[in-house]
């Protein structure tokens, strides 16, 4: 699972890079669901690196 | 209740942003029963853009200038290389605009519903199902729940848009096809107001570039984008570092901060399904040299809502009858993107040494050019003159 940071800004880039369409861009900000494998794409992708995956965080 | 919710329509486009009003104004011109939603409270707003439209992307629009949503005539335009060489162009009158997208945005909106769209704000599409050849779109307005049936729906949502994938088509972007960017809206900064200024480099913006497009004589937007994985380090980062390195701009202030993701690729061979339309960022209708997309999204809208209309006209609402958008879009503005990519992976391939070289070459026309044919062959022909850049002139030809 991933969770992002105060310095996330919604954007919504992390969604369309997702290759296993686990994120969704909300109000309160980007809700990740179990399909989500820690791939890190989302956090490559992030322009303000507010995206942490268990992967990046090891 | 007020606003009221119509519970049938004939098209039901989600996004309001170019994509989306274009569509949702030509629909309506056309007759059609249109309801346009958007789901932030305001539209236009926040801005994801560097705001720069050129006079031909505004005519391939065929909408009028108006000073209510123009910030500033561009009057040329330099493009630097790492070394602080440079290959600049001037105009005797502006063939560029920088605009102010939340005024722009919302000013096409008031156009759809001029033209009859019912447009409706901070209303949300839940989820949509598809059934007895219609589409049932669970809407939330703030105010509660809602349904409304559409025969054909136009997904305008943006590069996060999810509607395409749970209608079907696959748009996830792989990295290498969408910029990350960042950009600063700046205020007391030393510019010249009256020039959009690039600047490239592998250390300055990999993959990318970045540019400062003034809004006024002492106001700019500042920004980066750049590609992973060839890039580093965060469109962020890099964009700070820009910042504290540019001598007019150090000193500034930081009005507004945006970053989000750019389609540069990826271009969609089909973008319908049964009763249902996909447009603009969505559907990664992006110029994918420079990453403008506003005349991209509102032509793209134009086409899908000129195949809608003749769809409800026929009463014929199938995959098959809407991929006639799939075959215009390309006739007219895909195949020229397609193109396009290509001087993209040769730019993603350029080191610093290459760059200083091509400044050396390259005319202000020629930069201009790099987005028509004519202008691609010149480069492939100047990369000719490089024996390390052949390979590259070869795929461009």
């Amino acid at each position: 699972m991933i969770e992002a940071d105060g310095k996330c800004l919604r954007c919504g880039g992390c969604v369309s890079v997702c290759p296993l369409d686990a994120l969704t861009l909300t109000e309160s900000g980007i809700v990740c669901s179990d399909k989500c494998t820690d791939c890190g794409i989302c956090a490559e992708f992030c322009p303000l690196s507010a995206i942490k995956t268990e992967k990046v965080g090891e | 209740m007020f606003p009221e919710i119509p519970s049938e329509v004939d098209i039901a486009v989600i996004g309001l942003g170019p994509a989306g009003s274009s569509a949702a104004m030509a629909c309506a011109k056309a007759g059609l029963r249109v309801l346009g939603i958007e789901k932030r409270q305001e539209i236009g707003s926040p801005c994801r853009c560097g705001e720069g439209l050129s006079r031909s992307a505004l005519e391939r629009m065929g909408i009028e200038l108006d000073e209510k949503w123009v910030n500033i005539g561009l009057y040329g335009q330099t493009v630097y290389a790492p070394n602080g060489k440079y290959v600049r162009i001037d105009f005797d009158e502006p063939k560029g605009w920088i605009i102010e997208r939340k005024v722009f945005d919302k000013h096409l909106a008031v156009l759809a519903a001029r033209a009859g769209a019912r447009i409706l704000s901070r209303t949300e599409a839940l989820d949509l199902v598809r059934e007895n050849n219609k589409i049932n779109i669970r809407l939330n307005s703030g105010n509660g729940t809602g349904e409304v049936r559409a025969k054909i729906v136009i997904a305008a949502d943006g590069v996060e848009s999810k509607i395409a994938r749970n209608m079907g088509i696959n748009t996830t972007l792989k990295l290498v096809d969408i910029a990350s960017c960042a950009q600063f809206e700046m205020a007391n900064v030393k510019i010249d107001s009256k020039r959009a200024e690039y600047y490239t480099g592998n250390e300055i913006a990999r993959a990318g570039y970045a540019w400062i497009f003034p809004k006024g004589k002492d106001t700019a937007n500042v920004g980066i984008g750049i590609r992973k994985p060839f890039a580093n380090k965060t469109a962020y980062e890099y964009l700070k570092e820009f910042v504290n390195s540019h001598p007019g701009l150090k000193n500034g202030s930081i009005v507004e901060v945006n970053c989000g993701g750019v389609p540069v690729g990826g271009l969609l061979e089909n973008m319908v399904a049964d009763n249902f339309m996909v447009v603009g960022d969505a559907a990664h209708q992006v110029n994918p040299i420079h990453g403008g997309g506003i005349a991209e999204a509102y032509v793209g809208g134009r086409i899908a809502a000129e195949v809608a209309v003749e769809a409800v006209r026929e009463g014929n609402y199938s995959k098959e009858f809407l991929s006639e958008y799939n075959k215009r879009w390309w006739k007219e503005r895909g195949n020229k993107l397609k193109k396009l990519v290509k001087v993209r992976e040769l730019v993603e391939n350029l080191t610093d040494d290459d760059l200083n070289w091509l400044a050396n070459y390259m005319t202000g026309e020629d930069l201009i050019n790099l987005t028509r044919s004519s202008g691609i062959k010149r480069l492939a022909m100047l990369l000719m003159k490089k024996p390390r850049l052949l390979k590259f002139a070869r795929k461009l030809l």
